[in-house]
Parts: C-alpha cells; sequence; structure tokens
C-alpha cells in the first residue's frame, strides 16, 4: 500500500527517501520556496516553505515525508509568516524592482506577488554591497543576493567546479568568488555554466539579455509562481 | 463645505509618474469627480492640507521639507496611502543611498559634465537633504500601499473605490506589480 501523509487535508502519497515538499509538487501542490530546487541537496535557508508538521513549524523542503503526518501550509498564521519572511529578504538586501532587468522572471519578486506582499513593513537596511563586472558574460549584483546558495550548490554539484561561496558571518555575509582576486573573471565561472542561470534573484545576471524579453510580457507577468513551479519542476525556469 | 469625500495628494521624492498614471483611470474620472473633491494636491495648487479623508504620497523621503509635508499630511488625513515604488521602498532616488551625499553634490554641482560656476547650492530657503532617501513608512504610519512604478489606473481605481464604498482595499494578483 502507498504511504502518505495530509497536507491541509488533502492525502498526499509519497515514496519513502522523499522530502514533504517533493511529495506535495509530485502531487500538484505548491508550497512556496526560494532556495529549493529539486536537482540539488535541500539547503533550508530561505524558510518560505515552513510548513506546520503535527503542530511544529518545519522546513518542507528538508523535512523527510513519513506516514500519517498531519501537515498545514495553506493557513493564514503560515502565509502572514511567509510573507514577513519575505519583507525581511526585501529590507536587507536593495531590491529596487523597477532599476532591475530580473524584473518579472525574478523568483523572489513572484513569491512576494504571491503572498500579496504589498510593502516591505521593515525598516530598510540600505547596506552598501558591491557590483563584480569583471566578468565579460556574467555579472553578479551583490545587492539582490539572498544567500540561497543556488548557484553554490549548481557549481558543485553540476558544473564540477566550486566556483562560489558564503563567506562573512550576520551581517557581513556575502556571495564570495573562488578567485585569488576575488573576481568573477578569474574564477573558472563560463556563462554556460549551470550556476551562470540558477540565481533566482537579480543577483547573477547574463550580460547583453536583459532586454530580450520588454517588462511587462515575462514568465510571472503572465502567470504566478505556484502554476510555473508546478510546470517546470522548480520556481521557474530562466528565459 | 461640501459632503464630498477630501483627498489630497503630494510628491515628495517622486517623479510625477504615480500622478500621471492616476490620470490614467481615464473617464471614470468624471464619475470620481462626483463623490470627491481635491484638497492639497499638484491638480489644485493648495499650499497645505485642510481636514482630508484621504492623503496619497507619491516618493520617498529625501529632503527636511519632504518630512514636514508627510507629517502634515499624516496630521490631516484620516487615511493615508503610500503610492508606488518610491513611497514604499525608496526607488530609483533611493540608489543614491550607496553614495555619501557629499559626492553626489560634488558630481552634481562641483564636478560633472558641463557644470558652470560651480558650488553647491546653500541658499538658507533650500531644504536640506537627508543622508539617505527613506520609504515614508519610516517616517509616519501607513494604512495602505499601491505597488508599482507606476501603479496603473486600475490600481488606484481599486483601491479608492474599495476605500471609497467603506472596504478593506486589496488587490488581486494581477495588480500587483513592483515595475
Amino acid at each position: 500500500m502507498t504511504k502518505s501523509f495530509t497536507l491541509d487535508g488533502r492525502i498526499i502519497p509519497f515514496e519513502d527517501g522523499e522530502t514533504i515538499i517533493e511529495a506535495a509538487a509530485a502531487a500538484g501542490v505548491y508550497i512556496p520556496h526560494l532556495c529549493h530546487h529539486p536537482d540539488y541537496t535541500p539547503h533550508g535557508s530561505c524558510k518560505l516553505c515552513s510548513v506546520k508538521v503535527n503542530g511544529r513549524i518545519c522546513s518542507a523542503c528538508t523535512f523527510p515525508a513519513e506516514e500519517d503526518q498531519e501537515i498545514v501550509s495553506e493557513s493564514g498564521e503560515i502565509n502572514a509568516d511567509r510573507k514577513r519572511i519575505t519583507q525581511m529578504l526585501f529590507v536587507e538586501g536593495n531590491h529596487l524592482c523597477p532599476g532591475c532587468e530580473k524584473s518579472g522572471n525574478c523568483q523572489l519578486q513572484a513569491v512576494a506577488y504571491h503572498l500579496n506582499m504589498v510593502d516591505n513593513h521593515f525598516p530598510h537596511f540600505f547596506a552598501k554591497r558591491e557590483l563584480d563586472a569583471s566578468h565579460p558574460d556574467v555579472l553578479i549584483d551583490h545587492n539582490r543576493c539572498i544567500f540561497c546558495e543556488l548557484c553554490v550548490r549548481a557549481s558543485r554539484e553540476k558544473d564540477g567546479k566550486n566556483v562560489f561561496d558564503i563567506g562573512g558571518r550576520g551581517i557581513n555575509k556575502r556571495l564570495i568568488v573562488n578567485a585569488p582576486t576575488g573576481l568573477l573573471k578569474d574564477s573558472d565561472l563560463e556563462v554556460t555554466d549551470e550556476a551562470a542561470h540558477i540565481c533566482p534573484t537579480g543577483a547573477i545576471l547574463i550580460k547583453r539579455t536583459g532586454y530580450l524579453i520588454p517588462i511587462g510580457q515575462r514568465q510571472f507577468d503572465q502567470q504566478p509562481i505556484d502554476k510555473v513551479s508546478l510546470t517546470t519542476g522548480q520556481g521557474g525556469h530562466e528565459q | 463645505m461640501s459632503n464630498k469625500i477630501r483627498i489630497a495628494t503630494t510628491s515628495l521624492a517622486g517623479c510625477f509618474g504615480c500622478h500621471m498614471s492616476f490620470l490614467d483611470i481615464d473617464e471614470r474620472l468624471t464619475k470620481f469627480a462626483e463623490i470627491v473633491e481635491f484638497d492639497r494636491s499638484p491638480l489644485t495648487d493648495i499650499e497645505h492640507c485642510g481636514e482630508c479623508d484621504i492623503g496619497l504620497i507619491e516618493g520617498g523621503v529625501c529632503n527636511s521639507e519632504n518630512v514636514h509635508v508627510l507629517r502634515e499630511f499624516r496630521r490631516k488625513c484620516k487615511i493615508l496611502v503610500a503610492v508606488g515604488a518610491c513611497a514604499i521602498n525608496g526607488g530609483v532616488p533611493a540608489l543614491r543611498n550607496f553614495i555619501p551625499l557629499e559626492e553626489c553634490l560634488g558630481e552634481s554641482y562641483l564636478d560633472g559634465i558641463g557644470v558652470e560656476n560651480p558650488q553647491i547650492p546653500g541658499d538658507v530657503e533650500l531644504p536640506l537633504l537627508l543622508d539617505k532617501v527613506r520609504p515614508v513608512h519610516e517616517i509616519v504610519k501607513i494604512d495602505y500601499f499601491m505597488p508599482g512604478c507606476p501603479p496603473s489606473g486600475d490600481v488606484f481605481w481599486k483601491v479608492l473605490t474599495d476605500l471609497l464604498e467603506g472596504r478593506e482595499p486589496s488587490l488581486p494578483y494581477d495588480l500587483i506589480h513592483y515595475d
């Protein structure tokens, strides 16, 4: 007999070894997320996929599915927490959407739309973050990095290169590049690498492609992230 | 005094794009004019707010005058709405937050291309610039928000009709945009 748990009252089948988010996605149920990607080792850092498992808050992307779990995802309380988390991400970095070429294709923005977020609630940090435009084809704008480590994982697990890591702690945490100079141009990164295309925000961008699709006609302008995520198996695909 | 709903509007550190977008409610403006009256607004040229029902704030807060205007709006308006990206998070003017103010002024008035008679304006009547451009919710309590750069005419219509008809304003997915 197939094993199953209940998610918002719905019976979700799973196989041994699956996480809650994997089983939910397979059953066509979207759980908001940013650092999760089905192709990579779970990270559990963004906390957007927080759900209540038998009354306790857990990250759906790291928590293993088990028989008879009672899981709550789409409650007012949990979605309010998710919105606050997203607002914290917006004020910690510098996410000025009108000036960002990822706008409309950005998963951070799309999750915020999905959560009906209309303001940032908290005081803004306006932290000074750097720009690395040294690479001929790829740009890093640290203002928009949310430390999800998808580029770190993609570079290690798919490209076999180890180009990225997170350095520093707390407020000084930042994405670092594996090169003697710390600059992207001196790293092994190539524009064809998965790590150059995986960023859910506008932190890692491919140069000269940003406006190929006009604002207003982009992925999340057409379809909300819960629909896109379930058809592409991830937060969204790069355009 | 008529019984019409009184609305005040202002553009702080904004570009007036949100005000232009407000006018994009097009022919609905005539319907709107039957029930509302504008108080202080760039559309009326009234200098100070009377008692108002709704205040619309475009733009972030970049100088001391913006702070005074915003506080006047908060004092005089029962409901205050932050309109557009700049009011909500500082927007494009907040790009200067990452450059020391002295360097910004130097680039504009001393060392910039084509500057004649270089001097930093220091007239006492000029409002002092803040070190950073701030979203309006960091200065006063804001009741509702209209995201967008600019929010579309439909966003104005939805939020204002919700308010005028006594509902809590809410935006459907297709009206929430940050760009």
